[in-house]
């Protein structure tokens, strides 16, 4: 028995590895499209502004998409200047040391900690202790300090890639701190910090095991950030899962998929931005 | 230069809010996990699997099992495709395909993962139903949904460590006759392996802590799975099925879960610490 | 440009502090909210949206999260009304007003495939206790008994294990399911699986099987034939509100009444 020849091995491992390439992405648009053409059908203008009935078996999914934007928008708005702020103060306002490796570290871990740790502090500190119930408000606070560790972990590396060089030339015509941070750093930073930003919002809109023990599966509109209320990925996940409407489901799905594959993009393309801005 | 120290000021109160706010949440878990973990004993706490809290029995042993068993599970299937997708764009693809390909799966995954766990109970449960046996929630189905789900976590870290291996490195062994397979496995995936070791780490801190796709897939008995076709429960999965209802020693119990979550993702994280320092030095400037 | 952004934002962020602030008038017009069982969450939700339709302005709101999560939210002051599928024990009818709003079958379903038609107690026992381990052994096809339960602080399952289990505990290897909609979804799928849920909620695509003789339907639960039959319950932690009131007594009124009726449930009065 011969010991095949390098290129052939060669030849033999390409196949492999392409196929298991073109599985991989085979799988990930199989799931996509398989929901999408399920669901598109159903998805109308009238499905997203109506209010569901029967527990969804009918009507439409408007009070989810309002109390997504509410649950998730609001945990960004929370999060996101707390996060930069704190990114800002940690590379601009103090030296590189043990304080700020710990602190570091500490982010790194809170942002791998499973959510459903959070939904679990999150029940039992904001509903419970704090008398703030089953609500938008409990859920989009709890959500803000599970994306707390991840926005200010990423601003951090944006407001480092900035050149040093951009800094003191600042310094050198005779800025402040302040005006070198807004006008020269934050402007250079400023796509990278957004990717963050966008995609920890992608991540507030695909939570649900947070969001069913804070704020609640309550299927009206919410009027107020103390009511309860649904979110799309939690109505799907209880439309599928209780067979209460299939093609609602798929429908609830798409509209949740594509929003979340909109965010990405936005992402995507204001890394861009940023990897051109800083090289 | 006022102005400076008062925003200065503001800054560091903004900066410490944040942070005790993040601490708050790790001393309120261990604050109520931790006596329940000390009052029934570390032994029969971890190791025993008799978790009936109505009779006050909290043994966790199943679930960690289950947790260990869905995500050794996940990290075979994540790693192989992942990595060996890694290796596709990095090393046989040209750049133009995989400037599109490598962002194309950073998007596509952004599926959310209610979404996977409805695949998965559509798809696949019924599929292994029926021509492996067993009910189809089993351990093979989470572990597949899992390792599809960590995927893109994998291949983009692998990426970045692959394309962080200077160049010289793959010029060099081209040069002495090597073929791009030989150059990929006895190279760069060597230069690179403190890289690939932080993204498989990465990878299975998400496995281990995912929550409602494994729900979905897993079946959620009390008894620790025998074989790949027998359902499971993992800690996560315990705690979003008891946790509205809990009490005292049962909430408690399932914050003390709480705990043993949080440690087994420090320790994963300080071993990706270690192995990316390595990574830094050893990849060297781009 | 990027102070005119900066700008932007903290007003975006000051605006949005102001409005949680704004939030703090939360009593005077907070929806009552009911939380509880996963057995009367449909029915609830239903009488929330009639209650709606004739009172707009009045808003209820319905959750699930089990029986037991129910009486803990009424007891922690989450929920205004806890709803229970089962008998409040001792010491919680000590801690909560109780009232009856109807009463249910709990249902022993197969998938529409399987043979049986009915089990006894003793079968229903080795079913769900893992003694039986085929379906053979009860009539039916060569294969496997998968038993399905519920988590713990299900009404249904309490009310199932005081029935019919006794003293013998669920098997341990018994497939956990967190609400009546995923046992039926399951049982569905499965032809070898098994489970239990609120006989109001089987619908048309399982099949209910007799137990101990009797067919499982609401005469007969009415009647008392059919045993395994399990009261719904309205809980409030002391006197309710008087929105919450105003919703239980909608619940008990003859509309309400009539509409759990048509729904496939028994009457409480």
């Amino acid at each position: 028995m011969t010991r095949p020849s390098p290129v052939a091995l060669q030849r033999v491992v390409v196949v492999a590895l392409w196929s298991l390439a073109t599985m991989t992405i085979g799988v990930l648009l199989f799931i996509i499209v398989y929901i999408l053409a399920h669901g598109l059908p159903h998805v109308s203008w009238g499905f997203l502004t109506q209010s569901p009935e029967y527990m969804g078996r009918k009507g439409g999914i408007f009070p989810m998409v309002v109390g997504t934007v509410m649950v998730a928008g609001l945990a960004v708005l929370v999060a996101a200047p707390i996060g930069v702020a704190t990114a800002i103060y940690l590379t601009e306002y103090t030296r590189e040391g043990r304080m700020t490796a710990m602190i570091r570290f500490g982010a790194d871990c809170l942002a791998g900690i499973p959510s459903i740790v959070f939904g679990l502090f999150g029940f039992v500190f904001f509903a419970i202790t704090l008398h703030l119930g089953l609500s938008v408000i409990s859920g989009a606070l709890t959500l803000a300090l599970m994306v707390l560790p991840t926005v200010v972990r990423t601003s951090e590396e944006a407001l480092r890639a900035v050149p040093s060089a951009y800094r003191e030339v600042s310094y050198g015509l005779g800025s402040t701190r302040w005006q070198m941070v807004t006008h020269v750093v934050l402007h250079s930073a400023l796509p990278g910090i957004s990717t963050g930003v966008v995609l920890s919002l992608g991540r507030c809109v695909s939570e649900t095991a947070v969001v069913m023990l804070t704020a609640g599966s309550a299927l009206r509109l919410p009027h107020s950030l103390f009511d309860s209320s649904r979110t799309l990925a939690l109505h799907f996940y209880m439309l599928s899962r209780e067979g209460i409407s299939m093609p609602n489901a798929y429908a609830t799905a798409s509209v949740l998929i594509i929003a979340i594959l909109a965010l990405n993009m936005l992402a995507y393309w204001l890394m861009r931005r940023f990897v051109a801005k800083v090289r | 230069m006022k102005q400076d120290k008062a925003i200065s000021l503001v800054l560091l109160l903004i900066a410490l809010s944040a942070i005790s706010g993040l601490a708050l949440i790790t001393v309120f878990i261990f604050k109520e996990g931790l006596p329940i973990i000390l009052r029934v004993g570390g032994r029969d706490f971890f190791l025993s699997s008799d978790w009936e809290p109505s009779a006050g029995h909290f043994g966790i042993l199943s679930m960690i099992a289950g947790s260990l068993a869905v995500t050794a599970g996940a990290m075979v299937i994540g790693l192989v495709f992942g990595l060996g997708v890694a290796i596709v764009l990095t090393q046989f693809c040209p750049a133009g395909l995989a400037a599109v390909l490598k962002p194309a799966i950073e998007l596509l995954a952004g599926i959310p993962s209610v979404v996977y766990g409805f695949m998965g109970v559509v798809t696949l449960v019924p599929l292994i139903r029926t021509y492996l046996g067993g009910p189809g929630l089993s351990v093979l189905a989470s572990s597949i949904v899992l390792g599809i789900m960590v995927l893109p976590t994998v291949t983009s870290i692998s990426i970045d460590a692959l394309q962080a291996v200077p160049r010289p490195y793959w010029e060099g062994s081209i040069a002495l006759g090597a073929t791009q397979w030989q150059t990929a496995h006895m190279v760069m995936l060597k230069a690179a392996r403190s890289g690939i070791v932080t993204a498989a780490i990465l990878g299975m801190g998400r496995a281990i802590g995912e929550t409602m796709a494994v729900i979905m897939v897993a079946g959620n008995p009390l008894e620790i799975p025998h074989s790949i076709l027998d359902p499971v429960r993992t800690l996560t999965s315990n705690i979003a099925l008891e946790m509205g209802y809990a009490s005292g020693q049962h909430r408690q119990a399932l914050f003390a879960t709480g705990v043993t979550l949080f440690v087994i993702i420090m320790v994963l994280n300080t071993v990706a610490l270690v192995a990316s320092r390595r990574y830094a030095r050893r990849g060297g400037a781009r | 440009m990027v102070r005119g952004m900066l700008r932007l934002l903290a007003y975006g962020t000051a605006a949005a502090w102001v409005l949680l602030g704004g939030g703090c008038g939360r009593d005077a017009a907070r929806a009552v909210s009911v939380v509880g069982s996963t057995s009367i969450q449909p029915f609830a939700e239903f009488l929330a949206e009639e209650y709606d339709k004739k009172n707009p302005g009045q808003r209820v709101e319905v959750q699930g999260g089990g029986s037991t999560a129910g009486l803990q939210a009424t007891a922690n002051g989450l929920a205004d009304i806890g709803t229970c599928s089962r008998a409040l024990k001792p010491d919680e009818a000590e801690q909560f007003t109780q009232t009856l709003i109807a009463r249910d079958g709990v249902a022993i379903v197969v998938n529409p495939t399987n043979p049986v038609n009915g089990l006894t107690s003793e079968q229903l026992r080795g079913l769900f206790s893992g003694r039986i381990r085929n379906w053979r052994e009860v009539g039916g096809r060569d294969g496997p008994v998968r038993p399905i339960t519920r988590e713990e602080g299900s009404g249904t399952r309490e009310s199932f294990v005081n029935l019919i289990m006794g003293k013998e505990r669920i098997s341990r290897a018994a497939l956990t399911q967190e609400s009546n909609g995923a046992v039926k979804e399951l049982v569905k799928g499965d032809p070898a699986a098994v489970g239990y849920m609120s006989l109001g909620l089987v619908g048309e695509e399982l099949k209910a099987v007799s137990v101990d003789g009797v067919t499982p339907t609401a005469e007969n639960v009415l009647a008392g034939t059919y045993k395994l039959a399990r009261p719904f319950l309205f809980v409030t932690k002391g006197p309710a509100r008087p929105d919450a009131q105003r919703f239980i007594d909608f619940v008990l009124s003859p509309e309400g009444q009539k509409i759990l009726e048509t729904e496939g449930l028994v009457r409480a009065r």
